[in-house]
Parts: C-alpha cells; sequence; structure tokens
C-alpha cells in the first residue's frame, strides 16, 4: 500500500491502494467516478478510456502507480458545469448512443482526436475510433456524431 | 430449478432459457418508501385512486400513470431501457394521448415495488403490447381531465380539448395538477372514465411519429448515469465469484482461509464459492488465494468439432409442450416431392455469444430479511422470483430495481448474478457490488443455441410445390415458410446442448431464415431464375413483396449484380414478430475474407413510432448481424472456451461498417410492431447469396468461409 495523489478533472484527489492496482478501479471505486467503464479489462474494448496528460489511454491497463502526480481527465471532466462540449452535444443531437455504455469511452477517445485533429477525414476518424468496441453496433451514429462536432466547431472558428 | 421456472423462462413460439441458476442454498440460517408523490393513480383500463403520496403511497400493478399534484406526471411500466429505445418511445406514447409535451413527463421503469409487471422486455414486445397500454392509461387520464373540467364549468365536455396538458375555457385552466388535487373523485371516478377512449389516429400524430431525441441522453454523455454495475451504497463491497475450471466440473473441496487472512469475506454454500471485499482488487486477490485451494472433479465434454452432426445425434423427439419437438405437415408433401424437380441441401451454425459491453451486474442490499437487488436484467419480475425461490423469501421481501443498462439482446434475462451477489451481501452484512468479468461473461453466460437444418424441396416451374424443412434447436422462431406453397412439412427437434443456451436478439429466426434463404436461393438457380424474381413469383404475402421490391429498387438489384471476378450480389427476407425485413448485399471476396461493399436493408414494422430510434435499431441490428456471419463462432474443447474474450472473439468495429441504407415503409394502417430483432435474421443469407454470386461457392454454414475464386 503506497499513498498517490493524481490530478483528476482539475481536482488533486489522493488515496491509499497497492501501486498494480488499475485506475479503472480507483476511479470508480474511491472516487465514484463511475462514468468510466469495464468492458473487458484487457485493452480490447476501450470502454474505460481516459485522458492522460491528454493522451487517452486504457484505464483498465493503467495502474496507478503510473500516474502518481499526472493529469487525468475523465468524462466527468469535460463539460463545464451544465455546458456540455460541441462533442458532447453532437452525441446527444446525431443520436450517438444507445445503450450508452461506450459512450464514455467514445467522447474521451473523439475529444482526443479533434483536439489534435479538429477537422479529421474519416478515415482517420475511423482509425482513432475503431479500437473502441460498441456492442450495440451503433458505429453510424457514432461516426456522425463526431462528423457534427467537427462541423460544428468548423463553423464556429470560421 | 423447479418446473414452473423454466416454464416462466419461455416465451411463447420461442426457444428460451432452460435452466436458470443452478444454486441450492443451504443458508445457515420496510415498507418501500415510493418516490412517487401525492396525486392520482390511474390505470390502463381508466380506473383512479387518489395516492396520498410518501411512504404510504399503494401503487398497485395495474397501476400506469401517475398525476402529481405538484404537477408532475410519471408514466409506470415494467419494461426495461437496454439502448433500444423504450424508455423514450413509452414516453411519446403517453405525451401524445395526455396532449402535453414530453419534457412535462418522466417514465419510471422495472423496479418490482413500483412498477406494473409488463412481462420480459424481449419478443419485441414493448411495441405491440406495452405501447398500447401506456396510451390507453393517457387518453383516460385526458379523458377525466375533459370531464372533470366540464363538469366544474357546467359545460358540455365535447365542447372542451385539452392542449399543454391543460382544458383552457374563457379564461378559465383546469390542468392535470388541479385534476390531482381533485380528492372527491376518488369516489366517483370509476363512472367518470367510459371504456374504450379513442386514442389518437396514426395520421395526427404530433409526437409520436416523430424522431425524439433519446431521453437521458444527457446523463450518459456527461457519464452522469448510473449502470447496474455503476451503483454504489454506504459501506459498499466488491464481490467475485469461483467458477470452475470446466463446464461440468463440481467442486470437492476448497480452503477459504487464505482469503479471509487477505482481509476479505469469504463464504461457501454448496457449489457456491465467492468472497467480498473493500475494493474489487482485495476481492480478485483473496478469490485467487482461495481457487489454488480448489479441488475439482471434472467431466467428459463435447467439442464444437462436429457440432451439427452431434446436435442430430443429440435430438430428443418426444413431443409436448412450446419446448418440445414438433411436426407440421399440410397437403401431400411425398407425393409431390416424387413428382417435382428436387433439391436437398443441409446447414448449420454455431454457438454465438451476446456479449453486451456492459457484463451482468447487481448490487443487494439487506435490511434484514428484506432484500434489494439493483441489476441489469430483462425480466425484472422472473428474477425477483428467481431471488425470493434462492432465499426463501416472500415475494414483497425481494425487491429488483433495474436501472438502464448497458445492453442485453436476449442475454440478460436470468437472476445468477443478482442472487451472487445477494448471497455474498448476506454474508458480509453489507450491500455488495457484483460484476462479472468478460471472461466469465463470455463463458458462463448463456449462448445463443447451435443449430443444424435440413430442407428439401420440389419445384416445377417457377413455383415450389413442396417444401421439407427440419431443423434441430435453433428454437421455433420462423421456422415455418413465409412463401406460398401448397404441401409443406415443418419439423423441430430441440437437442441435448452441450451448452447453456437461451434467448438471443431474433433467436431461432436467425437461423431458420439463414437456412431457408441460402435454399431459396439454390431453388432459384435450379428453376433458372433470378433469385428476387424466384422470392416474387412464390410469395402471397403483399408486405414482404413489398419489402423485397423495395430494397431490391434502392440497390438497383436488376443491373448490380455480375460483377466480375470475386464481387457479387445477394438478396433475403423474411418475416418475424409482426415485422419484415429485405436486404440487398455486395461483397468482394478476397484471399479468405469477405468485405461487404454496400448493404441495403428495406423494413416494415407497420406504423413507425419514432423513426430516428427506428433507424438506429435496424442499423444496429444489421450490424450486430454481420458479426455473428463473418465472424462470431465459440469454440470449445475439454470443458473450456477456446476463444472467450474479445481479442479471440472478432466482434464488427467501426472499421468493417459497410455503406449501408435503410428504407423505411411506413404503414400508418397497421398497428406497430417492435423492430429491435427482426432485421437481424435477413444479414447471414443475403451474405451467403452474395458469395455465391461473387465465388460460385454455396456457403451452408456459419459463420461464412469463402475463398476468392
Ligand atoms: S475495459 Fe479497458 S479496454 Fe476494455
Ligand atoms: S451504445 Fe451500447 S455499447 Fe455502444
Amino acid at each position: 500500500m503506497a499513498r498517490f495523489t493524481v490530478h483528476i478533472n482539475r481536482n488533486e484527489l489522493s488515496t491509499e491502494s497497492p501501486p498494480d492496482r488499475p485506475l479503472l478501479d480507483v476511479l470508480r471505486e474511491d472516487f465514484g467516478l463511475t462514468g468510466t467503464k469495464y468492458g473487458c479489462g484487457e485493452g480490447q474494448c476501450r470502454a474505460c478510456t481516459v485522458l492522460i496528460d491528454d493522451q487517452p489511454r486504457a484505464s483498465c491497463l493503467t495502474p496507478i502507480s503510473s500516474v502518481e502526480g499526472m493529469s487525468v481527465t475523465t468524462i466527468e471532466g469535460l463539460a463545464s458545469g451544465d455546458q456540455l462540449t460541441t462533442l458532447q452535444q453532437a452525441f446527444v443531437d446525431a443520436d450517438g448512443a444507445q445503450c450508452g455504455y461506450c459512450t464514455a469511452g467514445m467522447i474521451v477517445e473523439a475529444t482526443a482526436l479533434l483536439k489534435r485533429n479538429p477537422q479529421p477525414s474519416r478515415a482517420e476518424i475511423v482509425d482513432a475510433m475503431n479500437p473502441h468496441l460498441c456492442r450495440c453496433c451503433g458505429y453510424r451514429n457514432i461516426l456522425a456524431s463526431v462528423e457534427l462536432a467537427a462541423r460544428r466547431s468548423e463553423a464556429s472558428d470560421a | 430449478m423447479p418446473e414452473r421456472f423454466r416454464e416462466d423462462l419461455c416465451e411463447p413460439d420461442r426457444k428460451e432459457l432452460a435452466e436458470g441458476p443452478a444454486y441450492r442454498f443451504e443458508l445457515d440460517r420496510r415498507e418501500w418508501i415510493s418516490s412517487i408523490g401525492a396525486g392520482l393513480l390511474v390505470t390502463a383500463a381508466g380506473k383512479v385512486v387518489f395516492s396520498p403520496g410518501g411512504a404510504s403511497a399503494q401503487v398497485r400493478s395495474s397501476h400506469r400513470l401517475h398525476l402529481g399534484e405538484d404537477g408532475s406526471i410519471t408514466v409506470l411500466t415494467g419494461k426495461v431501457e437496454f439502448g433500444q429505445g423504450s424508455r423514450t418511445e413509452i414516453l411519446q406514447a403517453a405525451a401524445e394521448e395526455l396532449r402535453v409535451s414530453p419534457d412535462a413527463l418522466r417514465v419510471m421503469l422495472a423496479d418490482t415495488a413500483e412498477t406494473p409487471n409488463d412481462g420480459s422486455t424481449a419478443g419485441s414486445r414493448t411495441t405491440p403490447s406495452t405501447i398500447p397500454v401506456v396510451r390507453r392509461a393517457s387518453a383516460s387520464a385526458r379523458e377525466l381531465l375533459v370531464r372533470t373540467a366540464a363538469e366544474a364549468w357546467n359545460l358540455d365536455a365535447s365542447e372542451l380539448r385539452v392542449e399543454a396538458g391543460a382544458v383552457v375555457r374563457a379564461g378559465n385552466r383546469f390542468s392535470y395538477a388541479d385534476l390531482a388535487r381533485t380528492k372527491r373523485l376518488e369516489t366517483t371516478i370509476d363512472d367518470n372514465v367510459p371504456r374504450g377512449v379513442p386514442l389518437r389516429e396514426v395520421r395526427n400524430w404530433r409526437v409520436l411519429g416523430q424522431t425524439l431525441p433519446k431521453v437521458g441522453a444527457r446523463e450518459i454523455v456527461t457519464g452522469a448515469h448510473r449502470y447496474p454495475s455503476d451503483i454504489a451504497r454506504p459501506d459498499m463491497l466488491y464481490g467475485t465469484v469461483l467458477r470452475p475450471p470446466a463446464y461440468g466440473a463440481q467442486l470437492e473441496s476448497v480452503d477459504l482461509t487464505p482469503g479471509r487472512e487477505l482481509g476479505a469475506v469469504a463464504v461457501r454454500d454448496g457449489e457456491f464459492v465467492g468472497c467480498a471485499a473493500r475494493t474489487s482488487y482485495e476481492a480478485r486477490k483473496a478469490l485467487k488465494a482461495i481457487s489454488e485451494t480448489a479441488r475439482w472433479r471434472t467431466t467428459a465434454h463435447p467439442s464444437s468439432e462436429g457440432l451439427g452432426a452431434y446436435l442430430k445425434r443429440h435430438a430428443q423427439s418426444s413431443a409436448g409442450g412450446r419446448r418440445g419437438a414438433r411436426r407440421r405437415e399440410s397437403g401431400d408433401v411425398d407425393g409431390a416431392l416424387a413428382a417435382a424437380k428436387t433439391l436437398e441441401a443441409s446447414y448449420e451454425m454455431p454457438y454465438v455469444q451476446h456479449a453486451p459491453l456492459e457484463p451482468r451486474a447487481a448490487v443487494a442490499e439487506w435490511d434484514k430479511d428484506r432484500l434489494t437487488v439493483w441489476t441489469g436484467t430483462q425480466r425484472p419480475f422472473g428474477v425477483r422470483e428467481q431471488l425470493a425461490e434462492a432465499f426463501r423469501l416472500s415475494a414483497d421481501q425481494a425487491r429488483v430495481v433495474v436501472p438502464d443498462t448497458g445492453g442485453g439482446f436476449g442475454g440478460k434475462h436470468t437472476g445468477e448474478v443478482a442472487i451472487e451477489a445477494a448471497r455474498l451481501a448476506r454474508a458480509a452484512g453489507k450491500p455488495v457490488s457484483l460484476r462479472w468479468t468478460r471472461a466469465e461473461e463470455f463463458a458462463w453466460a448463456y449462448f445463443r443455441p447451435a443449430a443444424a437444418f435440413e430442407a428439401r424441396a420440389g419445384i416445377s416451374g417457377e413455383k415450389i410445390v413442396a417444401w421439407d424443412f427440419t431443423a434441430y434447436n435453433p428454437g421455433t422462431a420462423a421456422i415455418e415458410t413465409p412463401y406460398a406453397v401448397p404441401n409443406v412439412r415443418t419439423q423441430y427437434f430441440p437437442c441435448d446442448s452441450p451448452l447453456r443456451e437461451g434467448s438471443y436478439r431474433g433467436i431461432g429466426a436467425t437461423g431458420n431464415n439463414f437456412a431457408r434463404e441460402v435454399f431459396m436461393d439454390e431453388l432459384a438457380g435450379t428453376a433458372g431464375v433470378d433469385p428476387l424474381e424466384f422470392r416474387l413469383a412464390n410469395l402471397d404475402d403483399e408486405r414482404l413483396a413489398a419489402v423485397l421490391r423495395a430494397a431490391a429498387d434502392r440497390f438497383a438489384w436488376s443491373t448490380g449484380k455480375s460483377l466480375g471476378r470475386n464481387r457479387g450480389s445477394g438478396i433475403a427476407a423474411g418475416f418475424e414478430k409482426g415485422s419484415y425485413i429485405a436486404i440487398c448485399a455486395r461483397v468482394r471476396v478476397e484471399g479468405g475474407s469477405v468485405e461487404v461493399e454496400r448493404l441495403v436493408s428495406a423494413f416494415d414494422c407497420g406504423a413507425i413510432l419514432n423513426p430516428g430510434n427506428l433507424r438506429a435499431q435496424i442499423e444496429g441490428c444489421v450490424i450486430q448481424g454481420l458479426g455473428a456471419a463473418l465472424s462470431e463462432e465459440i469454440r470449445f474443447a475439454g470443458g473450456k472456451l477456446l476463444n472467450g474474450s474479445f481479442a479471440q472473439y472478432p466482434l464488427p468495429r467501426l472499421r468493417g461498417t459497410p455503406p449501408m441504407e435503410t428504407v423505411l415503409l411506413n404503414r400508418p394502417d397497421v398497428q406497430p410492431a417492435g423492430a429491435g430483432e427482426t432485421p437481424i435474421i435477413a444479414v447471414a443469407p443475403a451474405l451467403a447469396n452474395a458469395v455465391f454470386d461473387a465465388t460460385g461457392q454455396r456457403v451452408r454454414s456459419l459463420p461464412l468461409r469463402a475463398r476468392a475464386a
């Protein structure tokens, strides 16, 4: 057991934990941040994606000790107050969720994508999102949601 | 498990789960706080009672609607939301008949202490059964509002109308909240509402028939929604359960001490062994330590090699009940076959797993001898019964609440995870959260049945004159041919299944339709007729013909074939649970893989309740069908799964999603049927037929395997 401190959604949070415990468990069980989901625990579904120092990572494969002192953003940390991000709003408007269990991972991944590449081609979106499983197979609306967000931010930048 | 459970786990005409959770516990041995406030409770038939609100509120199973004195309106149903859009469509149905804006309403789903028992959320029954009931209750409430206002204002009810949740007349306003405060109604109400209040006609729909944003979408995109695996209770522990190393293995001995030494609660009760600890990490460690002490007795178990032959060898011929063998015959099949040009073929399909992205999960909490379980099940009342049975409780001592859940697809009918969580919570004296691992979900959830088929037919010109179809184990959904054939024999044999099997999206219809629609293509070839023309020539079901034509038109079927080496087109159609699907597919076979270049679906499920949701359901269902058609196959040997992980069991992903078009045929004149299942049944045969067009290879088993010519 050791004490680990992580900047999560702009708050400094710390917990006592074995060093090899997955970040996913710490978020959900110690900090009550249940928006990040378990789907497989082995890097195959990406439902557990969070941003670690702005990079999308599978939190199920990330030991808590490896993020000591780093910044972690989860789905709960994207909106500011009641204000959804453009991407979150696009998922609402383009019906990007069926059961919604994959949605947090999808949105976190696409947030990182749109930040490094605000106007991705369809192929670039597919490359970035392909590791994410949606078992409801709502892929077409997921793709449409990301494209809608890109279009809207282009329009608001213009 | 008791026989009545077995029956309860079935649905008419469907192959449903035969086995429930197998625990025999030894068990060494509040009133629900209602969230319904003061107001009126309305049944579907228009009966009304006053609800005083708070803990003493008596919500009975027949209550459909609660009109709060505070202006709140709540629709109550025992249905669940697993991503299929039921919550939104139920809301639309109520808003339509109440004449209120959809945001004025909330929908309370699946809480055995609060909502009516609407049976399983399965078999695409929500649309045809629950939606009409909700509409009737809402229309009754509206009628009551009008009549009460008319009486108060001394006017004729026919002069009054409800707009935006109130009757307004000459500066006076009478709303549902006002109605809820009219307590004297209690006694007189039953006579106030006439039977058979009219529902709004489809052509006048304002809320139904529209694409409404998904209810709860905001909670989903912000991570705020709590799925069953997210429920947290004070002092809650996390559980894990020991699984046998192989199917059929029996526990001989186990030592719980190593787990307890690690600080976990450890319990053994019969075959059940589990741990609960402050974190899931500690629970896993404790279980691992315990599992190393476990001794098992294993038994022989068949393998997935040669599964079709295995099923035929283990066919049960005893007839009877919904689950037994059956045979139907009309006309003179043998005579007609003898006189016709005949063809025969056999087909197979493997077990597949639902793999909902959220594995089975439950949080169980005891308050003395009362049990509450939050869990993702499609059968809340059935699971309550299973809990009551397992813990020897009366039905009102067990409460099952189903938060909107992360996918089911027919895979979450049973209550094993609820029972396991409750057993752990009982041992721990604290609430316990249990979420199956992905490996558990693959191995220990039930499977879609594997199946084998034999088809024989006789043709004369372009007409089928005899049809002889035998199905081994898929279930009986869509087993009868929808084509017009004078002499038909259909036989069904359930088989001893090596794996635990149960419901799945579309269940038996998928296999029965795969075999039939590929065979239809083979017959078309024998007749020398285009596959579309051949189907139309043998159909008198206008709606099935219409989806075939609609898909073919959009696809440009007549010019879309003969695309050259290794590229080809296929068509298939089907009918099940009141809805009709036709799919045209174009594929390219490269090396040993099949790439889908284009898919066009045409679908008719009667009057459309919510086109956006319908489209999403069809597309998701079709893409899910691509997985079972092209890549999914559970393999097992020696009692173990050989491919029970996402890495080894490839599921559809974004990259393989083909360009798709969906044609919706709206039938305002026809009662709406469910849509979440039927589209899947035409996917695999359309692809198999396209592979034949591309390569000349007839593929008769799933997943499709083809080689470029
Ligand atoms: S839960 Fe982390 S990748 Fe699936
Ligand atoms: S919406 Fe259900 S898993 Fe993606």
